[in-house]
């Protein structure tokens, strides 16, 4: 299909990272099933470091294949790194993103601060507020 | 242990997309290649070589308005279903305009050349009754009947449904509007070729087709309009289709159509016996899976036409790890539309948006065989339940996180 890439082929047949992480310390889930794409992020954090990353998405092979990657970007990664993730260069690692797909990737960064979001909220850790994903004011997703 | 897919060598490949599009057998390519290496000329030239394409075009349009139960002039070849639906529809808005009748009746999952083109008229001060088609994709003529008016000035009603293959009571439809005296066009795109059609005999006043939906070429349909009603030029310019339909015949194409439409009308009965034994096993193979569901009535629909949809996962990455296992077909999912909203055929059914997400159709073919239909089933399971594992969607349902849409 000359539609993806062979890296986003590639990390849709075989997605990095696919499960749950039981008693997560953040989990984020973004998007809604009205428009066809749900992620949803797990993460084990250790000393602030990203020690394990597990997905789940409900949607096409640029989400799946967005989440795949982002979430190999972050693991191992220290939670201020994985706090600087774009979609840009989620989309750039997969070698380019169709134009009415590159709101899979932002999906898929959304989902990850979410969940670290998460996190610093379980733990009361404060944290800058303009960092995280507005979701009432962002319009990405489709209205409800 | 999570299972993951790997491109494999495509051993088998089978296409089950005919609703889509359908390949050209191999009698329609032939008859159509003398028509581009030999008898090649102008149908409109005076010498031998337009005449001899005349004559070819002649015997054509006699051919296909014999399988159609019409008359010669009231054949007109178009560009395709699309141009057909458009100019059928904006002819019956004109003349009903010009009696000061601006009320056209239709439905809600018709295909978006009609609907699109009813927008377009709505612009223009048209009113649009889209009638409800309700769970099973079925309208009836008691629906067309009660919503005629004084000022109606056409009902276009489709023959069978792209998407989930209903097949509509279009012949009772017809004689309602004969009745009250109201233009009747349906879209036959889906129909011609594979259900017997005769448009006197149903009432039909005019009707789209188009070839590559019955093994004929691309680009190529007709528009019957019955005699009386004077078509309104959509493309303007010479005299061709007796001046309704400016440019130069495609005689290779036309010749190709008219050779498919034979065989296939030849082989109606026993292309849908076989049909509809591979539909059925299809169906009840895949109803198997847990939580789907049948989009369309089981009975009333065409002979190779199955669309389900699949709860907790998205279309679009099921049809690229079927196509990964050779599989061709299609989904009502947003994403392949390249919308945000999915198939408006599957919410006019009444699905949810998130159920809609999930569909798949396949289209058979007579040359689809019953061992492809076993490993399709086989494939979708699969893909189904390896695509639900990593769902959470999925995950929030089956843990009773939400409730089943779909029992």
């Amino acid at each position: 299909m000359a539609l993806y890439s062979e890296k986003v082929m590639d990390h849709f047949r075989d997605p990095r990272n696919v499960g749950v992480i039981e008693n997560a310390d953040g989990i984020g889930e973004v998007g809604n099933a009205k428009c066809g794409d749900i992620m949803k992020i797990y993460l084990k954090i250790e000393n602030d470091i990203i020690e394990d990353v597990k997905f789940e998405t409900f949607g096409c092979g640029s989400a799946i294949a967005s989440s795949s990657m982002a979430t190999e970007m972050i693991k191992g990664k220290p939670l201020s790194e994985a706090l600087t993730l774009t979609n840009k260069a989620v989309a750039e690692a997969l070698d380019g993103l169709p134009a009415h797909k590159m709101h899979c990737s932002v999906l898929a960064e959304e989902a990850i601060k979410s969940a670290i979001k998460d996190y610093y909220d379980k733990n009361n850790i404060e944290y800058n507020h303009k960092l995280f994903p507005d979701c009432e004011s962002c319009g990405h997703c489709c209205d409800g | 242990m999570f299972k993951f897919f790997r491109k494999e060598v495509i051993i088998l490949k089978i296409y089950a997309d005919n609703a889509a599009t359908t390949k050209m057998s191999r009698a329609a390519i032939d008859a159509m290649l003398p028509y581009m290496s030999k008898i090649y000329g102008n149908p409109s030239s005076l010498h031998s070589d337009g005449q001899a394409a005349a004559e070819a075009l002649y015997s054509a349009r006699e051919r296909i308005s014999q399988i159609l139960g019409c008359s010669l002039k009231e054949v007109t070849f178009t560009s395709g279903g699309s141009e057909s639906d458009n100019q059928a529809i904006i002819t019956a808005a004109k003349l009903g305009e010009a009696k000061g009748k601006k009320h056209i009746i239709s439905t809600a999952f018709e295909h978006h050349a009609v609907l699109h083109t009813l927008e377009a008229l709505e612009k223009q001060g048209f009113e649009i009754t889209l009638l409800d088609v309700g769970e099973y994709g079925l309208v009836t003529a008691e629906q067309v009947k009660n919503a005629l008016r004084e000022d109606t000035c056409l009902v276009t009603v489709m023959y069978a449904n792209n998407e989930i293959g209903t097949i509509q009571p279009i012949k009772e439809i017809g004689a309602v509007c004969r009745e009250a005296g109201v233009l009747f066009h349906t879209d036959a795109v889906q129909a011609v070729g594979h259900l017997r059609i005769n448009v006197a005999e149903q009432n039909i006043d005019m009707l789209s087709l188009s070839a590559h939906k019955f093994h004929g070429p691309k680009g190529i349909g007709v528009l019957f309009a019955r005699k009386g009603i004077a078509l309104r030029n959509v493309i303007y310019g010479g005299a061709q289709e007796r001046g309704k339909r400016a440019g130069t015949e495609n005689i290779p194409a036309i010749i190709g159509m008219a050779k498919a439409l034979e065989n296939a009308a030849a082989n109606i009965e026993a292309n849908s016996v076989k049909l509809t034994k591979m539909r059925n096993r299809l169906i009840n193979g895949l109803s198997e899976i847990p939580h789907s569901i049948l989009n369309g009535d089981k009975e009333k629909r065409l002979p190779g036409n199955v669309n389900f949809c699949f709860e907790g996962i998205e279309g679009e990455s099921l049809l690229l790890l079927l196509d990964d296992k050779g599989i061709s077909a299609s989904s009502g999912s947003a994403c392949t539309s390249g919308a945000l909203d999915p198939s408006h055929v599957l919410l006019a059914l009444g699905r949810p948006h998130e159920i809609a997400h999930g569909s798949l159709r396949l289209s058979l073919s007579e040359e689809n065989t019953e061992e492809e239909i076993e490993y399709i089933i086989e494939s979708v399971k699969e893909v189904v339940e390896y695509l639900r594992n990593m769902s959470p969607v999925w995950r929030d349902l089956v843990s009773g996180k939400k409730e089943f849409v779909i029992k």
